[in-house]
């Protein structure tokens, strides 16, 4: 039966009619054979808009519609949700005439394309069939990794709604970088009495499963049915038998580098991260340990009246499914080594914004003490230099954004802590956009009496006792030159190095700063591009405690939108295999990025509708031809190419 | 034979190796069963026959008539011609009917390049006074411009794929032929009918592609060993031959029914499953593929150039 098509034109303000001739694409369209109606429209996706199109398939008998207008990604919903009313939704089109015509060309050209665009989809429409969604199960349980605040608020929201979390942290404890930092700006909270509540809030919680000192080993499946495997990591103590005495660490003859303390003071190999961890255990280090057996040293084995050390712990792989994923992965600092022209590394007077923080704990590798590490003195003079790699095409060409706040912060405390000592600040400009907190940087200025200098550095080096900063004022012209007893370097934030890997396993993508990206920069700032995963914290973009609060609730309510339903509904547009045809040559099982393809007792490959995602890939790999992606048929896509050219 | 009609049948040999008229005769005692039913009426490479011979026949007295071989001179053009007016069914039997074959590869050349080649510089060849044959002092069947498919020139009723036709396939395609049936033969590909295919790993990768001499066969799916295997874009029905002596498929049987093109097939399944590499080892597995057309497009050269290569711009 022949379609009867109507085609609506949408100016969008002047975003296409500015380029495009809508009037001309109209008429032009109501030449093609099967339409029966075109019309163009100021702002089609409108309510006014909208209306015109269901009064036109009223008036006009329309069974078929095609939009001519954005991106379907913008509003292919509000239009097959007005066909929807009147026929199968899969009879509606959108023929992108504005990101991929009107954008990007001009004048006649535009006009040309446009029509081209509309007719081609005019031929796809012809031959698409009624479909209905596909319905999957949802399994309403959450996997969220990492443990840092991001993580800990979705879980704690996520869980307090009902559903089941799994908690999955690399480290022994959970806490992340919050854990390590002195004092929050602005209001000048301690990070550790804000945080551990919920830390234990999340040991306490029925609803959420922790595994700490573990990692995701594979991940498979699709929204709402995702397979995880996990692996527990042995830590060689028995949390729950563990009574944190510490005895066993008295023992222990191992030191080396304590990574909490950003490796400014020692540790055992048998340790606790910080006093506060959760779970609160103890964790042998096995790289570090001298034998893991009886007879190479065990004195910690001895020592533990609790009996909770185990040396014949083995890793444990953890299977779960869970219908949704939260990625809080958090953030590194640049590395340090890379950035040669502030001398870090080599020098011991010049240190990183995280290993200030520490200097400011009072259980940190001073007891709360500023000093100068090369000489243990109470420095008088501190040079704080922001930016330190953000902002600078050499290193990260982004704004670290939390960096004038937490200098300011600590250009503070240290006022707090040496009062007759002196603070310079290196600025490029202060960008304090939070609530607060240009009252913060106002308070710091006046009251602390900083000197903020307004300048990059030029060169730093050593003399003598001293570290010579030198600089411009660019708001005075003047050379600076200051003489200081400690440099702290306020370092870029950068996604972890491993996000790549867990980007890989869930199949997204990170960006530049390997940061994971998202759906949309402004609409959909939570989301992956692939359903049912989500992003929180300073694993999407650095940002404050505040942001990553807000974005953790944010993408735990994504989650529990998911969780509300029992079965989602999936686009139908998969794969489909004419088995009698397959000869089992195995190419599409092999190619398919999201492991839909199946191979079957006889080797030909069946499509598993829950889990393709209509990328096509196997159509296009297939040697026989012989898969057909749903209302993109080789004849659609025949047809669409024969009208344009 | 009282009482049963006997089918007139007729076969003839254009430009090709000769492998098809003895792969007739490579139907052994089936040949006989076949004269059971059809009687030879016109067959020059085996029995007598002139072109006089067929000139006479009456227009479509002759059942099916198969052409081997493809059309490259005048004389082959005329002939199939001539055929096609004779007989009811005209089949186009094996590669070089169907699809060009091999010596449709001289597409990629001009008539005078190949002449150039054959008569004056050839390492074999010995030819002093520089003579190229031609029409002035001998009357010859012209050489045409470009070879031809047997469908380049005549309507076509059925084809026989194969160089020349593997066994099966022909038994298969006589049966329906003789009741006249002109769509026959097996719709998948031939990894279908593999003797290696239950070798096949769960995920097919290609990090290198080697050559046949390059690897020592361990007997697994050569795809799977790198070893380029037409097999996945090539029909089946020759009971893969050639795999089950070793050797992997090079694709005289064609393209499957449902494939626009076997090359380009397989071309876009191959680069679907190299493995994850940067744009630099990309780029050298891609160049580590010797003769790209004489890989892919060994046997439909012609039938995709009808009218030769196409010339550069410049
Ligand atoms: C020097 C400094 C001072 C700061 N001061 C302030 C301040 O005063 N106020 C403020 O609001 N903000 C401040 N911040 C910012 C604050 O640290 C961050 O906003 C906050 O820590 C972000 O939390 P998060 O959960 O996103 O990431 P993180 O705290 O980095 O937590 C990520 C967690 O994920 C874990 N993880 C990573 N990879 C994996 C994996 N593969 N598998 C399992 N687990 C994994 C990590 O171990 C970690 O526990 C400061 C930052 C710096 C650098
Ligand atoms: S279209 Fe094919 S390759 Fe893509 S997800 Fe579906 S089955 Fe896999
Ligand atoms: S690629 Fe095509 S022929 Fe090969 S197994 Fe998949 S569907 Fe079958
Ligand atoms: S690719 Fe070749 S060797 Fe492998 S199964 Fe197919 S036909 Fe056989």
């Amino acid at each position: 039966m022949a379609r009867r098509i109507g085609v609506f034109v949408c100016h969008c303000g002047i975003n296409i009619a500015g380029t495009v001739d809508v009037e001309r694409v109209a008429r032009e369209l109501e030449k093609q054979p099967g339409v029966v109606f075109a019309t163009t429209y100021q702002y089609m996706c409108s309510d006014p808009g909208q209306n015109l199109i269901k009064q036109k398939i009223e008036e006009e008998n329309l069974d078929a519609v095609v939009v001519a207008a954005c991106s379907p990604a913008m509003h292919e919903e509000t239009f097959r949700g007005v066909c929807r009313e009147y026929f199968n939704e899969y009879r509606c089109e959108m023929a992108n005439i504005r990101e991929q015509c009107s954008w990007v060309h001009d004048g006649e050209e535009a006009t040309e394309k446009a029509i081209k665009i509309v007719k081609a989809t005019v031929e796809k429409l012809r031959d698409n069939e009624d479909l209905m969604p596909i319905l999957v199960p949802v399994e309403k349980k959450c996997l969220i990794i990492g443990g840092g605040i991001a993580g800990i608020q979705a879980a704690l929201d996520i869980a307090d709604a009902g559903y089941k979390v799994i908690l999955v942290e690399k480290e022994p404890s959970i806490g992340g970088r919050m854990a390590q930092l002195s004092e929050t700006f602005p209001t000048l909270d301690c990070s550790q009495c804000i945080l551990t509540p919920k830390m234990v809030a999340v040991a306490r919680h029925p609803n959420i499963k922790l595994l700490t000192y573990s990692e995701v080993l594979e991940i498979s499946g699709f929204v709402g049915n995702f397979h995880v495997k996990i692996l527990k990591k042995p830590r060689y103590v028995d949390e729950d038998a563990c009574t944190v005495c510490g005895d066993c660490e008295e023992v222990c003859p191992v030191i080396v580098a304590n990574e909490f303390e950003m490796e400014r003071k020692p540790r055992k190999a048998i340790y606790i991260p910080f006093p506060q961890a959760v779970p609160s255990t103890y964790t042998l280090d096995r790289e570090a340990c001298l034998g893991l057996a009886p007879l190479t040293c065990s004195q910690c084995k001895e020592v533990c009246e609790a009996n909770a050390i185990d040396y014949d712990m083995q890793p444990k792989i953890i299977e779960e499914d869970v219908g949704a994923i939260i990625v809080a992965t958090g953030y590194d600092l640049y590395d340090k080594n890379k950035l040669v022209e502030y001398g870090y590394g080599e020098d011991d007077d010049i240190i990183t914004s995280l290993e200030f923080e520490r200097m400011l704990s009072a259980s940190g590798p001073t007891g709360g003490k500023i000093i100068k590490p090369s000489t243990g003195k109470e420095p008088k003079k501190v040079v704080f230099i922001q930016c330190a790699g953000s902002r600078d095409k050499q290193h990260m060409p982004y704004c670290s954004s939390i960096c004038c706040m937490y200098t300011a912060k600590h250009a503070l405390l240290y006022k707090h802590h040496v009062p007759d000592g002196e603070a310079y600040i290196f600025y490029i400009d202060i960008r304090a956009t939070g609530k607060g907190y240009e009252e913060f940087i106002e308070r710091v200025m006046e009251e602390e009496r900083i000197n903020y200098i307004r300048g990059k550095v030029a060169k730093i080096y050593r003399d003598g006792d001293k570290i010579v900063v030198c600089g411009v004022d660019t708001l005075t012209g003047r050379k600076v030159e200051v003489q200081a007893d400690l440099v702290v370097l306020a370092m870029a934030i950068v996604g972890k190095e491993e996000a790549v890997k867990i980007a890989k396993k869930l199949k997204v993508a990170v960006d530049d700063g390997n940061f994971f990206k998202e759906s949309h920069p402004k609409l959909k700032p939570v989301e992956a591009l692939t359903r049912g995963i989500y992003f929180a914290g300073c694993a999407q973009a650095p940002k404050d405690i505040p942001s990553a609060v807000a974005q953790a609730s944010a993408a735990a309510s994504k989650v529990l939108s998911i969780f509300s339903k029992d079965k989602l509904e999936k686009d139908p547009l998969i794969a489909v295999v004419d088995e009698e045809h397959c000869s089992a040559c195995g190419i599409c099982v092999s190619v398919c990025p999201y492991g839909a393809m199946m191979k079957m007792e006889n080797g030909k490959a069946r499509c598993i509708e829950a889990l393709c995602e209509g990328c096509g890939t196997c159509a296009a790999a297939c040697p026989s031809s012989n898969i057909e992606m749903r209302n993109y048929k080789d004849e659609q896509i025949v047809k669409m190419v024969e009208v344009v050219i | 034979m009282e009482g049963k009609e006997m089918k007139k049948i007729a076969m003839y040999w254009g430009a090709g190796c000769g492998g098809c008229d003895v792969s007739l005769l490579s139907l052994h005692e089936k040949i006989l069963d076949l004269l059971e039913e059809a009687e030879i009426v016109f067959w020059p490479c085996a029995m007598d026959f002139k072109y006089e011979d067929l000139e006479k026949m009456k227009d479509g007295s002759i059942d099916i008539a198969f052409y081997n071989g493809a059309i490259r001179t005048e004389e082959n053009e005329e002939i199939a011609k001539l055929l096609r007016k004779k007989s009811k069914i005209l089949v186009a039997y094996g590669s070089c009917a169907t699809e060009g074959c091999v010596i449709g590869l001289a597409n990629l050349y001009s008539r005078e390049e190949i002449f150039d080649t054959v008569y004056l510089k050839n390492e074999t060849t010995k030819n002093e006074d520089g003579i190229i044959p031609s029409s002035n002092d001998l009357h010859l069947p012209e050489f045409l411009p470009h070879l031809k498919t047997l469908e380049q020139v005549v309507k076509v009723d059925a084809f026989i794929p194969g160089c020349p036709p593997p066994k099966p396939v022909l038994e298969n395609a006589l049966e329906a032929l003789l009741q006249g049936k002109t769509e026959f033969g097996k719709s998948v590909a031939l990894c279908d009918e593999c003797p290696r295919k239950d070798s096949k790993p769960e995920k097919i990768e290609i990090n290198k592609f080697y050559r046949w001499h390059e690897k020592e066969d361990n007997g697994d799916c050569f795809l799977a060993q790198g070893i380029i295997c037409m097999g996945p874009a090539t029909r089946a029905g020759c009971e893969a031959e050639c795999i089950s002596a070793n050797i992997p498929c090079t694709g005289c049987m064609g393209a499957v029914p449902k494939v626009r093109e076997q090359g380009i097939s397989m071309l876009s399944a191959l680069a679907s499953i190299l493995g994850d590499m940067d744009e630099e080892k990309e780029k050298e597995i891609i160049e580590s593929l010797q003769d790209v057309v004489g890989t892919f497009y060994k046997y439909a050269t012609a039938k995709l150039l009808p009218e030769g290569r196409l010339k550069d711009e410049s």
